[in-house]
């Protein structure tokens, strides 16, 4: 039995997601993926894990999409308007996506994931607690690799946008 | 409760997606968003076997995941701005010598 909240969650997260691919101007396209990533946060909610959610919602909501409608913004109007792809490339993409989609979801629903066998969906959900532990335990020398992933992704990312004067010397 | 074989199909129609955006689209932002829906994807997946085994170790992996993929948006996005600035155009196709 297929929860009709699952089913929202589903049209709304798939949907804009397509939106997001698909809209003409790249700003409403930025909002649909935005809107796609709360859907993915609601999922989250929905198997029991609201820290997730929530981490969800900051990085992705707070975070990533700010980010791109900036970029967005940043880059002028006219190069928005790239529809420079043919047909045939449309209709073949269109094609893959469609085969992809029926052979793994094929292969899903025909493997022993779909018995009752596997997992148990009425399992006591996991604490976060438990969460914050093995983070701080088990996980802690990867927790301090990602910490110094992040520093240094930052400070490459400032030195990338960073105004060069022969590269504007260069265009002009 | 849903059972688990519902988010791993709605996973794999988000992955189909992600790859149709990266197989067609041309612009480059477009293609860093079809990248996003592909990570999410695989967040999903991670926190609906979390789930279902009732093992906290899916949920640390997939907040690790989440501030892997904010760091290469951030980095992406950084590329993409240089790129146009080079280049006046954020087309890949118009990309064609990646020297400075």
């Amino acid at each position: 039995m297929v929860d009709p909240v699952f089913i929202g969650v589903a049209v709304l997260t798939v949907g804009s997601a397509i939106i997001s691919l698909e809209s003409r101007e790249l700003i409403y396209g930025a909002i649909a993926l935005a809107i796609s990533m709360m859907g993915i946060a609601g999922f989250f909610l929905l198997l029991d894990s609201p820290f997730v959610a929530m981490f969800q919602i900051a990085v992705y909501v707070g975070a990533v999409a700010v980010l791109v409608i900036f970029t967005v913004m940043l880059v002028r109007t006219q190069a928005l308007f790239t529809t420079k792809e043919d047909k045939g490339r449309k209709s073949a993409g269109v094609i893959l996506m469609l085969i992809f989609m029926a052979s793994i979801g094929a292969i899903f629903i025909i493997s022993g994931l779909n018995s009752q066998t596997f997992g148990n969906p009425k399992a006591p959900a996991v604490d976060f607690t438990s969460i914050g532990q093995q983070m701080l335990t088990y996980y802690s020398p990867a927790l301090i690799a990602l910490a110094l992933t992040l520093a240094g992704a930052v400070i490459g990312a400032l030195a990338l946008a960073r105004r060069e004067e022969e590269i504007e010397q260069k265009n002009d | 409760m849903t059972e688990l074989i519902y988010y791993v199909l709605i996973s794999v129609v988000l992955v189909a997606i992600g790859i149709y955006g990266l197989v067609v689209k041309r612009n480059a932002v477009r293609m860093l968003f079809a990248l996003e829906i592909i990570a999410n994807a695989a967040n999903l997946n991670l926190i609906a076997f979390s789930r279902n085994l009732s093992n906290s170790q899916g949920q640390v992996f997939a907040l690790f995941s989440i501030a892997i993929a904010a760091a290469e948006v951030a980095v992406g996005l950084g590329i993409i701005i240089i790129a146009y600035r080079l280049f006046k155009e954020i087309d890949v196709e118009e990309f064609k010598s990646m020297r400075g």
